[in-house]
């Protein structure tokens, strides 16, 4: 409040809207008390690319389990737990080694919450939006998944309910590895298909 | 009858030229500044105190002033619609907004499109089915629309049929619904752009009505 010594950053104007935002609504009675914590916590540390990495280990060792997942991404999804808005409409679509999936939203900032959590900065950005589209080769290859001339591209913009999830290819020299340890190789970035594992 | 704006929104943004690398990092905050998760709670809050749907939520990004929208993060935008969205429907006033701001409080620009009063019979019946070739109309609607500009008047292949869901061009325009299929159409990247580049297939998923067979 009066503390200006101890904080010399500036407020931004950005954050006086916010705030200024925050006090109408929370006088008018319309922000419950701690909703703006809880929403916080819940995508800090219970929404996020950790639950799509579940999906994708759970495909690799359980082959009942991918075809299920390939066929009705939403109730495969639901069998470990995840939905809810935007995952109400999932489809999975699989890297091959001829084939390689990249989800995108040229309109706004779709992007499947329950297993990948809010999307990145980039991913929501002009850049991305604009080019993945047009050249989503040499964007992978910039991003550093450069892909060979004969794999098949598949750009899946998510314009309208489905969103999506890219099921990466397991990695040679995995034979031995639980599904706990494999998940733990699952990054964010292969599920949204902007690398390669 | 006014003057009809046949412009197409700056969230339009795929194919668009000029724009620099990716500013990709492989893993950031979830938020980086707690503004950012405040602006994410508070759409939540306004989106449901006056009930938006959808559609009518994003349009209140895409009036963005292109230039602002251009220039500001999504969180960024996400606070704008909600400040929009708040005073559209009356929870509160720019004054008040500007007065606690400390300075100008940027919302969106106003709805262009006429409200939509009829909104005709839903589609329980996919017209399309896998394999087919279909071409998407060429129109520019001065409303919402999730038709992306790059795919309008080009031709594809429906390779997918995704149930029946409420048209955002309608919802976002009033009270009225009409429920259509929709589909995910793929497309042959030469066919998009004079440059498209090899072995590309680009698939949007399009509203029943936004489609004529090919």
């Amino acid at each position: 409040m009066s503390a200006e010594g101890h904080h010399p950053a500036p407020v931004s104007p950005v954050e006086q809207r916010v705030a200024a935002l925050e006090a109408l609504l929370t006088e008018r009675g319309l922000v419950p008390e701690g909703f703006i914590e809880e929403i916080t916590r819940r995508y800090e540390s219970e929404i996020g690319p950790m639950n799509g990495a579940k999906v994708v280990a759970r495909a690799w060792v359980d082959p009942q389990y991918k075809q299920r997942l390939l066929a009705g991404a939403t109730a495969a999804i639901a069998e470990l737990g995840f939905g809810g808005p935007e995952g109400d409409h999932m489809v999975v679509v699989e890297n091959t080694p001829g084939i390689h999936n990249v989800i995108v939203c040229t309109l706004c900032s779709c992007y499947p919450w329950p297993v990948l959590g809010l999307p990145p900065a980039w991913y929501k950005d002009p850049p991305y939006r604009a080019r993945m589209v047009r050249e989503p080769r040499t964007v992978l290859a910039e991003m550093g998944c450069p892909l060979p001339s004969e794999t098949e591209i598949r750009v899946w913009d998510s314009s309208a309910e489905v969103r999506y999830l890219v099921l990466p290819e397991r990695p040679p020299g995995t034979a031995g590895m639980t599904e706990a340890e494999l998940a733990r190789l699952v990054t964010r970035d292969s599920m949204i298909g902007v690398a390669r594992l | 009858m006014g003057r009809v704006l046949l412009v197409d929104g700056i969230h339009d943004l795929g194919g668009m030229q000029g724009f620099g690398a990716v500013g990709h990092s492989p893993a950031e905050p979830v938020f980086r500044r707690r503004w950012e998760a405040v602006a994410r709670a508070l759409l939540v809050v306004v989106a449901g105190a006056v009930e938006a749907s959808g559609g009518e939520f994003r349009h209140s990004i895409e009036r963005m002033e292109p230039g602002h929208y251009l220039t500001s993060s999504y969180y960024e935008h996400w606070l704008t619609a909600a400040a929009t969205l708040a005073v559209e429907h009356g929870l509160v006033t720019r004054a008040e907004l500007e007065a606690r701001a400390g300075g100008r409080f940027p919302l969106s620009g106003p709805v262009l499109a006429p409200p939509v009063v009829d909104a005709g019979p839903d589609v329980g019946t996919p017209r399309f089915g896998v394999g087919d070739r279909v071409r998407v109309r060429e129109w520019h609607p001065p409303g919402h629309t999730r038709c992306p500009g790059y795919v309008r008047g080009k031709a594809g292949t429906v390779v997918r049929v995704d149930g029946i869901h409420s048209v955002p061009d309608i919802e976002a325009h009033g009270a009225a619904r009409r429920r259509e299929p929709t589909y995910s159409v793929r497309f042959d990247a030469a066919d998009l752009w004079r440059d498209g580049q090899r072995g590309v297939w680009v698939h949007a998923d399009l509203w029943d009505s936004y489609l004529e067979r090919s």
